[in-house]
């Protein structure tokens, strides 16, 4: 048995969880779709006395459509939102980006609220989540709170999440109008994490002119990080093939990105750059279309 | 440590145990049923070897505490083929191209395949790569195995 041993908890519901995290602090970790943790107490890389399995609290599952929102229970399998046609039709980043996670094998158990707690800044979902202005739902002992994607990540697997509290729900907003979207990704092999990712989505008028428009990295830097001067250069214009060279420069702008084994910073940022003119022009078009 | 008594249904029969919570399935299949078609390879969820299906999804059984699959319903290699020995329609195309050489990953192609193939009978050929990424194997080159699963999904779509 390669993980050191630890105390197994299966409660039933997120008051049960909520408790025992308040019992055990920081010895505890919560155990979401396992495809991220167990690897790490795997390899030794981290140690937890006290395991917290939520894949037996059904408050943590499903789907559900209310008042221009998608909200998505932390528990659920992402396999489960890749196959739900409705949830794919109102947040198509989820039906886009989904499918990069990993594979299937790992989409079957891998939960939508696991991930973006994880908030590994090379995975897709943390992405989304912000480049959406999503909110993320966190409960406690002492109730839930809501927190907007762009105060949620705070480093490198580190996130406004505290001790005795876990990711519940995830809201995102679902966008009206001609709207379109796209990501796109440099990974070396097939589900690997991506060297450089880019997630978009662009509102437009009648005429073609962007009204409303998102654009966030992932592995450009230690959280995912959105590219604001970008958007501002897009949102108003009627863009085409050089502005969006153009855009794309000033978007990479806006990031920090590392050098590691497999691909310079330098890299990363020209890499970066041509992924959002591609993902740019992807979203017109079928915003457009 | 506490053990957790433990009812699982493996490739049909009820099974009952006493596991320690750090136990991975993939080891109490192999280590206490004794079934050992479910192999290891990295043991931290990049090779495949030890993909099972748990409540019908396939799924990597290193990274999923035996403990956690207490009531399910898996099936393993031993489970994918007739109980008098014949080859499922899966394993038969990987024998008929050459889809194998050394035969440590096969398992856990043969059980992601006919998981894949189950969700989409009839895939094209990218399609059929994006289904075999998550098993590695270092002998095959992988063509062979691409060229069994399209034989695996014509002669399922002609069987049925």
């Amino acid at each position: 048995m390669k993980p050191a041993p630890f105390e197994y908890h299966a409660p039933q519901t997120i008051a049960d969880v909520t408790s025992l995290l308040a019992e055990h602090g920081d010895e505890a970790k919560v155990l979401a779709g396992g495809q991220s943790l167990v690897p790490m107490l795997a390899l030794r890389l981290t140690r937890f006395e006290h395991i917290i399995d939520l894949n037996g609290v059904d408050e943590l599952k499903g789907v559900s459509r209310a008042n221009g929102t998608l909200s998505i229970r932390a528990g659920t399998r992402q396999a489960t939102v890749e196959h739900d046609a409705a949830a794919g039709a109102a947040v198509p980043l989820l039906a886009q980006a989904i499918p990069l996670i990993g594979h299937f094998q790992i989409r079957n158990r891998g939960t939508v609220g696991g991930s973006i707690a994880h908030a590994d800044p090379a995975s897709e979902l943390p992405a989304v989540a912000l480049a959406l202005d999503a909110e993320l739902e966190i409960a406690a002992k002492s109730g839930t709170r809501r927190v907007p994607a762009s105060e949620f990540f705070l480093g490198t697997w580190t996130t406004s999440v505290g001790e005795d509290e876990i990711l519940a729900a995830v809201h995102f907003p679902v966008w009206e109008g001609s709207s379109g979207f796209a990501v796109e990704e440099l990974a070396r092999r097939s589900g690997d994490f991506a060297l450089a990712g880019v997630v978009a989505g662009v509102q437009v008028d009648g005429s073609g002119v962007v009204t409303k428009s998102a654009i966030s990295f992932l592995g450009m830097a230690p959280t995912p990080v959105r590219a604001p001067s970008a958007e501002a250069a897009l949102t108003g214009t009627n863009p085409s093939g050089d502005d969006l060279a153009e855009i794309a420069r000033l978007a990479v702008g806006d990031t920090d990105p590392t050098a590691d084994v497999h691909a310079s910073a330098e890299y990363r940022l020209h890499v970066g750059a041509h992924l959002v003119a591609r993902a740019l022009d992807r979203a017109l078009g079928a915003a457009r279309s | 440590m506490t053990e957790h008594s433990i009812s699982i249904t493996v490739n049909g029969e009820k099974r009952t145990g006493h596991v320690e919570a750090r136990k991975t399935l993939a080891d109490w299949l192999r280590e206490d049923c004794g079934l050992t078609g479910t192999h290891l390879g990295c043991e931290h969820g990049v090779c495949g070897a030890c993909t099972v299906t748990i409540d019908g999804d396939a799924v990597r059984s290193c990274l999923v505490f035996a403990v956690q699959a207490d009531g399910a319903e898996v099936v393993t290699i031993e489970g994918i083929g007739g109980s008098d020995g014949t080859l499922s329609p899966v394993q038969e195309a990987f024998r008929q191209c050459h889809g194998l050489q050394c035969g440590f990953c096969t398992p856990g192609f043969v059980v992601s395949v006919t998981s894949f193939l189950e969700q989409n009978p009839h895939p094209s050929e990218e399609e059929i790569r994006e289904g075999l990424s998550g098993n590695l194997c270092r002998c095959t080159g992988y063509q062979n195995i691409v060229k069994a699963v399209q034989m695996a999904s014509e002669e399922m779509a002609q069987g049925t």
